[in-house]
């Protein structure tokens, strides 16, 4: 067991490797001053919002920039959970992001345990079928998936023949049904299934366990870091998604954060003081899950396609 | 024992031996519930992936607007109609500008930014965090941050810009038809660099030890092992994120919607832009799925030609 639940992913850093060229004191410090600029270049942008986040209009427009806030407040953000529906935002994208992680996690898995540990007829054609769904870029099937949506029967005022209303557009529905299913993930967790001894399968098989339990009692727990890995990436990747919700959504009530603003962009163009107020409030989440689970998604990366 | 593969048990059932039919249907009986495991997902690529591409293709044949009854059947005209399209010639020529320079820059750094890391130094992690928060910024958040810096008035970039005395008057980044597109792929280049990174580190740390003490015999060090050790076994890496980082370039678009909306000039319409201003602005969605097979195919041709360029050199 402990063989097969050993963490797969990145190992520490060696310490010896190029040690040796560097090895001067002013290599040293060349490769940190270059590591320190380079670095303080990327998180500017952060503190610029942030900073700008916390200051009034009129300390926004200010000429020299201000880095450091005269008046910090936070009457920026007061103002735009007022002008926006932002509560409602942000619960439509947890909710969509959760609901999302939770079917692709729940029905990747029970896929990828057929495929890696059962013996049926059309296996491989079928894994085949899922490796190849990958090869279509999303564009292809956006505007057929949108047509689709609209004629789900019984839904959003059509009929059973799926005339006469929206269906799945601009639903939850819509936003969630459609990412069900991820062929990534299926292999991610095939591959990592497949080093579970059978022998252990085929002891609970004779102790008279079905496969369901199987599934959930003996292979879900020994794929504890790879799901981990997987439903950071998938929550992330969704609480990031833009271009779905941006086609299907149409009522201001199903809006998503990044929707949200986004819309904001394109029709306050000088609101700058809520908008970067927005911003923060909107990357936080993402940024607290990605600082507790850095691990996790640095090992997932490394599951993620490489040896 | 269900699990047996039926070589094994076909001795022992005759009937197993008579038709191959006959001996799936058999093992489908056993194994029913394995189909069950695979209904839901296979039931979502039934409708929004093999039913999507048929039908995408059904529309591409059509003149199929959304908000007109008539549907007509047109051939292959929005193909034909393709190939005279300035509009999407220039938004190939846009993806293809934006894809050859974003790429190996973003990768080009996060290789140096990986390299630097690898070697021994102190505050590792924070560093490696630091260069991968863009990442988990969402990308309307950086594109919204970055318009604000590129602003021409009271933008961050143009106030250093001129402290340094690099430009004398402020520059209007994302209006003038040069700087647009530049000013974009440099947002882009921020936001995936730490991808970039931490796939390199992960490549850098699966080299083994032995090479460099081989190397270190041999009197290789420095650039000249850098040049001849660690790039070359990093081939497999760098071709890994050369696909995904072109593949993903192809369909550049919240950028675009965010910070430019196309313009100034088209000068930023990318593919991607153009089909969802086509499909969803205009309700020409026919056309728009001819486009998205034109797209599709040279996606497909790309990464075709990727893996054959550096097939050779990739070392394994």
């Amino acid at each position: 067991m402990a063989v097969i639940a050993r963490e797969r992913g990145v190992t520490r850093p060696r310490e010896t490797v190029s040690s040796q060229s560097w090895r001067g004191w002013g290599g040293k410090a060349l490769v940190y001053l270059v590591l320190i600029v380079v670095g303080a270049l990327f998180v500017a942008p952060f503190v610029w919002m942030v900073s700008g986040s916390l200051q009034n209009i009129g300390d926004i427009f200010r000429w020299p920039p201000q880095w450091i806030p005269r008046n910090p407040s936070l009457d920026n953000y007061a103002r735009f959970f007022k002008a926006q529906r932002i509560g409602q935002f942000f619960f439509n994208s947890a909710y969509v992001a959760v609901a999302v992680t939770f079917l692709q996690l729940l029905f990747a898995s029970l896929a990828a345990y057929a495929f890696a540990k059962r013996q049926f007829p059309g296996r491989d054609a079928l894994f085949l079928l899922t490796l190849g769904t990958m090869m279509i870029p999303g564009q292809v099937t956006l505007i057929p998936t949108y047509i689709i949506l609209k004629h789900i029967p019984f839904f959003g005022g059509n009929d059973w023949l799926g005339q006469g209303g929206h269906g799945w557009l601009d639903s939850y529905w819509g936003l969630i049904i459609p990412q069900g299913a991820s062929a990534f993930a299926i292999f991610l967790l095939r591959q990592y299934m497949r080093t579970i001894p059978n022998d252990l399968l085929d002891a609970a098989r004779i102790d008279g366990a079905s496969e369901l339990r199987i599934w959930a009692q003996i292979v879900m727990p020994l794929c504890r870091p790879a799901l981990a890995a997987l439903g950071i990436f998938t929550f992330t990747y969704q609480w990031d998604n833009f271009y779905w919700p941006l086609v299907i959504v149409s009522s201001e009530e199903l809006r998503t954060l990044p929707l949200g603003l986004a819309l904001f962009v394109v029709r306050n163009r000088t609101a700058w003081d809520l908008l970067m107020a927005g911003s923060v409030v909107a990357t936080l989440p993402v940024l607290i899950v990605f600082l507790i689970f850095q691990r996790h998604f640095v090992r997932g990366i490394a599951m993620s396609g490489l040896k | 024992m269900r699990n047996q593969s039926p070589s094994t048990l076909a001795p022992y059932h005759p009937i197993t031996l008579r038709h191959p039919i006959t001996r799936a249907l058999r093992q489908m009986r056993k194994q029913w519930s394995a189909y069950l495991f695979l209904a839901p997902t296979m039931i979502v690529f039934a409708v929004f992936t093999v039913a999507a591409v048929v039908y995408a293709f059904y529309l591409s044949f059509h003149q199929w607007n959304i908000l007109e009854p008539a549907k007509p059947f047109v051939g292959t005209d929005n193909y034909a109609r393709l190939l005279g399209d300035e509009r999407f010639g220039g938004a190939i020529v846009n993806t293809l500008y934006y894809t050859a320079v974003s790429v190996p820059l973003t990768m080009g750094l996060g290789l140096l930014i990986a390299l630097l890391l690898n070697l021994q130094i102190r505050a590792r992690g924070f560093f490696r965090t630091l260069f991968y928060l863009p990442v988990v910024t969402p990308l309307v958040i950086a594109a919204i941050i970055w318009k604000w810096l590129y602003n021409g008035d009271f933008g961050l970039l143009n106030y250093y810009l001129i402290r340094l005395g690099l430009i004398d008057e402020p520059l209007l980044w994302l209006a003038d038809p040069n700087l647009a597109m530049p000013a974009v792929i440099l947002t882009s280049v921020w936001k995936s660099v730490g991808f970039a990174m931490v796939v390199y580190l992960a490549g850098l740390q699966s080299i083994p030890e032995d090479y460099y003490d081989a190397a270190k015999i041999d009197g290789a060090v420095g650039w000249q092992r850098l040049k001849d050790i660690t790039i070359p076994l990093l081939s497999s890496t760098t071709l890994f994120l050369a696909i995904i980082s072109v593949l993903g370039a192809f369909q550049v678009f919240t950028e675009i919607f965010i910070m430019t909306n196309g313009g100034p000039l088209r000068r930023t319409t990318t593919v991607v832009y153009h089909i969802y201003q086509t499909a969803f602005k205009n309700f020409d969605m026919g056309y728009a799925s001819a486009m998205a097979f034109g797209m599709f195919a040279m996606m497909f041709a790309f990464t075709l030609v990727q893996l054959r360029v550096m097939r050779g050199e990739v070392e394994y």
